[in-house]
């Protein structure tokens, strides 16, 4: 079963007097354990999709399965669900909620889904222990570099284990050093883990990384690269 | 309880991420409550002091006369049962705090002056029970019984009478005949009452000799009884209705003073009005808070939502937070009414205004007088009213899309 499917996928968004083609019949299909890089300039169209298959946004036509679920119908409270439940959200700036510590911030998608406070800590001790931040859960992150706070961001995002990890432009504030720590992590956790990722950027170390890389260019894919076969 | 913890845990620290605007919005809710629960004591002490007078006068939550008695108070409308009668009809039925009381009109006049009074034959055993105007003589002695053949009067009429203790006056009536009634008394004693009008009108005399002098046997025209609580009369109402003579009308205090009666009413509507006109006062600042509070962290509810919190628990928190602003306000300013108005039980003295204050019946002495119930409204309402003053700015908070609040700038 794919992890995504995405069916000739349009959105249009309106930008003063013109419409702007975001998605522009779109179609792709991500399989499970997938390692992704969504590339395009500014505007190409790289976030909306990623939006699409988090559920973020809703397109103007097309279809987004998600797990085997359609999830383009689906009610906020549906959505809301399944992004707590199965995915895992890494953004670019503005990751973190600055009046929890960074344990809270880790452990705030597994209070929300119900988890014991013991299986929270116990979670979240192993896996900011293993983002490298051990010693740093009670900070706020104003009190953390941007990269840690990238990091504590990632932690959340794979703690509860979510099938896909969408993280969109997750380097852009990082240096080139902890760009690539965090691009390594992502890559342990795909292939320890199984975790599919799927990864907007322009930056082009990150692509790198990915196991397959589709181009993106006025909201239409342009290119799709298996990387591991090149 | 997680998805609670998480939703008190978010409230509790965003509303301190601000605290100068949080302890703002607490130090306005705080003189808010104050103003609300001592302003209110002030009004209910006054209202309260002015009821009391005005039952004291003549004491008695619960009262009976002839049915014409109201329409002409003249000693031919007395009471169908005697006061042996109805002593023994109280007694029976296990009444203790009653009196019966011959209370005509009448003149008193002294070697100066004359004036017109209500003369009121009293038993003081009886009136004692009722805490009665007796207990606030000021010179002379009280009334030793119901065959005492001296009179009290208050200060004000001795003044008017150029009069004093230990000096005679005459009092005049009519007896059931329409002949003159009169006879000289000593003025053994002088009362005080908050309202100079109150002086100047009740003149008491022992009941027997008032009898004797109105040549009425053991007649009386007004039986008064007291019970626990001034509010609520109904119980003592039907006990006694059911003791007395049909022929008889038995009334509560608040229908035989429709003054007093209306002002206790109006004074609960008034409480009422006053906690929710400062509530609106506040209201406007509590909403800015929480309108600034929301529009100030846009990405981050967007960002609880994108991780998958659901709408009705973003309006939730802003709800919560608003509670807890209340609470702590409304906390801060319960303590502050308490320490203002406990210091004050001994009386806020105002005779610097007492004249325009006894135009209406106030005394000028003010007593606070702190009620649970004003002080459980005040909170009621703040909490409620603040509660709906939030849902406007938790409801636009919970409608944020997601995407669009994340990239806000």
């Amino acid at each position: 079963m794919s992890a995504v499917r995405c069916i000739d996928l349009c959105k249009t968004y309106r930008q003063g007097d013109q419409d702007i083609k975001a998605l522009d019949h779109v179609s792709l299909e991500i399989a499970a354990k997938g390692f992704v890089c969504l590339s395009a300039p500014s505007g190409g169209g790289k976030t909306t999709l990623l939006n699409a298959i988090g559920g973020l946004d809703i397109p103007d036509s097309g279809e987004v399965w998600v797990a085997g679920q359609r999830i383009d119908q689906l009610s906020k409270g549906a959505l809301a669900s399944l992004r707590l439940q199965q995915i895992g959200f890494v953004f670019q700036a503005y990751n973190l909620i600055p009046v929890l510590s960074a344990r809270e911030n880790v452990e705030f998608v597994m209070q929300v889904q119900g988890v014991s406070k013991d299986g929270r800590r116990e979670k979240s001790t192993a896996i900011l222990k293993e983002v490298g931040l051990a010693g740093l859960e009670d900070r706020r992150p104003a009190e953390m570099s941007g990269g840690q706070q990238q990091r504590v961001a990632v932690a959340r995002a794979i703690v509860s284990k979510p099938a896909l990890v969408l993280a969109d432009e997750p380097t852009a504030n990082l240096d080139s050093k902890t760009s690539d720590e965090l691009m390594e992590l992502f890559v342990e956790l795909n292939e320890h883990h199984g975790t599919t990722f799927v990864i907007a950027t322009h930056d082009r170390r990150v692509m790198g990384y990915a196991k397959r890389l589709i181009k993106m260019l006025d909201g239409r894919i342009v290119d799709d690269i298996n990387q591991r076969a090149a | 309880m997680n998805y609670a913890g998480i939703i008190i845990t978010l409230a509790w620290r965003n509303l301190w991420r601000n605290h100068r605007r949080t302890l703002i919005m607490v130090a306005a809710i705080s003189v808010g409550a104050w103003a609300m629960i001592f302003m209110t004591s002030l009004m209910r002490g006054m209202v309260n002091d002015m009821l009391r007078d005005g039952i004291r006068v003549l004491p008695g939550h619960v009262q009976v006369h002839h049915a014409a008695y109201r329409d002409d108070p003249s000693v031919n409308n007395l009471l169908a049962m005697t006061a042996g009668e109805v002593s023994a009809a109280m007694t029976a039925a296990g009444i203790e705090r009653f009196t019966a009381r011959v209370r005509v009109p009448a003149i008193i006049s002294s070697e100066r002056e004359s004036r017109g009074i209500t003369f009121v034959g009293v038993d003081p055993r009886q009136e004692a029970l009722l805490d009665a105007i007796g207990s606030a003589i000021v010179e002379g002695e009280a009334l030793s019984g119901p065959d005492d053949k001296g009179v009290i009067i208050g200060q004000k009429l001795a003044d008017k009478l150029d009069t004093r203790v230990g000096k005679r006056v005459v009092v005049m009536s009519q007896d059931p005949d329409n002949e003159v009634a009169d006879r000289g008394f000593r003025v053994v004693g002088l009362y005080a009452a908050n309202l100079a009008v109150q002086e100047e009108t009740y003149a008491f005399a022992g009941r027997e000799i008032v009898q004797a002098m109105l040549r009425i046997g053991d007649g009386v025209s007004e039986v008064a009884v007291s019970g626990d609580d001034y509010r609520d009369v109904s119980q003592l109402l039907a006990q006694v209705s059911a003791l007395m003579d049909e022929q008889d009308e038995v009334l509560p205090w608040q229908e035989l003073d429709a003054y007093l009666g209306t002002m206790l009413g109006v004074m609960d509507g008034f409480v009422l009005i006053w906690v929710i006109v400062i509530f609106l006062a506040l209201s406007f600042g509590l909403v800015n808070t929480l309108v600034m509070a929301v529009f100030e962290r846009v990405r981050e509810i967007g960002l609880m939502l994108a991780l998958g919190m659901r709408p009705s628990s973003i309006l939730a928190q802003i709800i919560v937070e608003s509670i807890l602003l209340l609470v702590i306000g409304l906390s801060v300013g319960n303590a502050l009414a308490f320490a203002s108005i406990v210091p004050l039980q001994d009386g806020i003295d105002i005779s610097i205004v007492a004249e325009g204050m006894e135009m209406f019946g106030a005394s000028s002495v003010l007593y606070p007088e702190l009620q649970m119930n004003d002080v459980v409204l005040a909170n009621i309402v703040v909490l409620l009213l603040g509660f709906l003053a939030s849902l406007s700015p938790a409801w636009r908070a919970s409608r944020y899309e997601p995407v669009e609040a994340i990239t806000k700038v």
